[in-house]
């Protein structure tokens, strides 16, 4: 079966005096390396120069608060059976009283992890969340040199307060829940 | 014995049978619902009107079909009478409107619920896709109550079925709750929170067919589709000892008394109701305290079975039914 028509059959002949000499066809090959001098750089300078990226694009997750600072994640789990990758694991914890004003409802998220080499950005998690509480950003997962780090717990993942800590999501936020 | 023909199945059974009952025998998709009814409660059933039928036949000897939908817990089977349930399209409406009247008053807080995930109410909107709601006004709302040291009421969720009350009239001599108040202010109450202290006081829990009354000791611990269901047993002097424990690796997180596909508690080997006592329930929460028998077989379509590993009998059944029923969509 031919798979491609860039193929080359591969052959013993003896070579001509031509391609014994070596030189023509080192001159031949600096010769395309000397052209993408002049071509179109491919790359570009990240972080400094980013790349556009779609409006639907799924990052680093981030739990949403209310308008009034509290955390919208109730721990129902949700998201948790919904993840193909297993990534997201949770405790669930009661509120205190007096803890009102931090948390929307009686049952919160004491622990949240998201173990980001495990989760494949696929989405389903935002898409099972009844509480509209976890949302994918554009935001990139910085790299890192050990694993541990990439297990985002609590202090990664909820947005702050103040109105210039709050995450945008964008298109997501709402705007797809319409539909049902 | 009569002969009863329920969605076109037909069977015949001892005099003064229930329609329910009748068609539990039968089994399958054309049993209806039950949210108060508990066959192993005497004089439960009739208030929550789930369970209604068409009797598009009344019998042999007086054919004339039933004017009114019946509830089919309470109506007793007459030889030859023809009952529809699944197969009226009028029926499946008019129980769609009786799970949007049970979800008038109940918060919807299925995500920070213990009993979502096995709860009958969740199940019945969901098959009526009543998942939301359409009610705009004030629900009544209740502080959230200890019944005892392990149990939590919800009122918010109650949907006075009434079950709880028969475990403690039936199980607990001496019963110390009960409905308090009327219509609409109706509630389960212990009554200046008397403490429920009876021994069998936490079957209330397994029989609540919604979050009302859950365990204290499991209260949001985790949800139970995370928790692995296995067969116990222990020798308790108070009850059967045979118990579900629900674990997440070697911890028990709760237990419950065995249910059956109704969720009601199966038998034991005496024939008789496995109740369990609050030892078993509330304190022997050890993995020691048990002679685990093997894992417990929950319904596939069930969440508690996602994520996992199936039977290969089992599996090759559903996809064949999967493929039955999928055919049958088409033709």
């Amino acid at each position: 079966m031919q798979l491609t028509n860039r193929s080359k059959v591969v052959s013993n002949k003896e070579m001509t005096l031509m391609e014994r000499a070596y030189l023509p066809a080192i001159v031949k090959g600096m010769g395309i390396t000397l052209s993408h001098l002049f071509k179109k750089k491919v790359t570009i300078q990240y972080p400094e120069v980013k790349r556009p990226i779609a409006p639907v694009y799924r990052g680093w997750h981030v739990l949403k608060r209310d308008e009034q600072g509290r955390e919208n994640c109730t721990a129902c789990g949700l998201c948790a059976v919904a993840c193909p990758a297993e990534a997201i694991t949770m405790t669930a914890a009661e509120r205190k009283p007096g803890d009102e004003n931090l948390y929307r409802e009686e049952k919160y998220a004491s622990v949240y992890e998201i173990n980001m080499l495990r989760c494949i950005y696929c989405g389903l998690c935002e898409e099972a969340c009844p509480k509209e509480a976890i949302f994918l950003t554009d935001r990139i997962v910085p790299s890192d040199m050990l694993r541990q780090n990439f297990i985002f717990g609590k202090d990664k993942l909820v947005e702050g307060t103040t109105a210039d800590k709050r995450i945008d999501v964008g298109v997501r936020g709402g705007a797809h829940r319409k539909e049902d | 014995m009569a002969k009863v023909t329920i969605d076109g199945h037909t069977i015949e059974v001892p005099d003064g049978t229930t329609i329910l009952e009748a068609a539990r025998k039968i089994g399958g998709a054309i049993v209806p619902p039950a949210m108060c009814f508990y066959s192993k409660l005497k004089t439960s059933g009739g208030y929550c009107r789930t369970c209604i039928v068409k009797v598009s036949k009344g019998s042999d000897k007086d054919p004339r079909p039933m004017p009114k939908p019946v509830p089919s817990c309470r109506q007793t089977i007459m030889d030859g009478m023809v009952v529809e349930n699944i197969t009226s399209p009028e029926i499946m409406e008019a129980r769609a409107g009786v799970v949007e009247f049970l979800l008038i008053n109940h918060p919807l807080d299925c995500p920070v619920c213990d009993q979502a995930g096995e709860c009958h109410l969740q199940d019945l909107g969901y098959e009526h896709g009543k998942a939301g709601t359409r009610y705009e006004f004030k629900r009544r709302t209740f502080p959230v109550m200890d019944i005892g040291d392990n149990i939590k009421l919800h009122m918010n969720r109650c949907i006075l079925c009434y079950r709880c009350v028969k475990v403690a009239d039936q199980l607990c001599p001496g019963r110390v709750h009960g409905v308090i108040g009327r219509g609409d202010v109706a509630e389960i109450s212990t009554y200046i929170q008397n403490a429920v202290d009876n021994e069998m006081s936490g079957n209330m829990i397994d029989v609540c067919p919604v979050g009302a009354l859950t365990d204290k000791t499991f209260r949001f611990k985790s949800r139970v589709w995370f928790t692995k269901p296995v067969n116990a047993h222990r020798d308790c002097d108070k009850c059967c000892g045979k118990v579900t424990l629900w674990e997440s690796g070697n911890e028990v997180l709760r237990v419950t008394a065995c249910k059956d596909t109704y969720g009601e508690v199966e038998d034991v080997a005496d024939g008789k109701p496995g109740w369990i006592c609050n030892t078993c329930r509330f304190d022997k929460k050890n993995i020691t305290d048990w002679t685990i028998e093997g894992p417990r077989k929950i319904d596939r379509h069930s969440v508690i079975s996602a994520n996992h590993y199936l039977e290969q009998k089992a599996l090759k059944m559903d996809i064949k039914m999967q493929k039955l029923l999928g055919e049958k969509a088409h033709n």
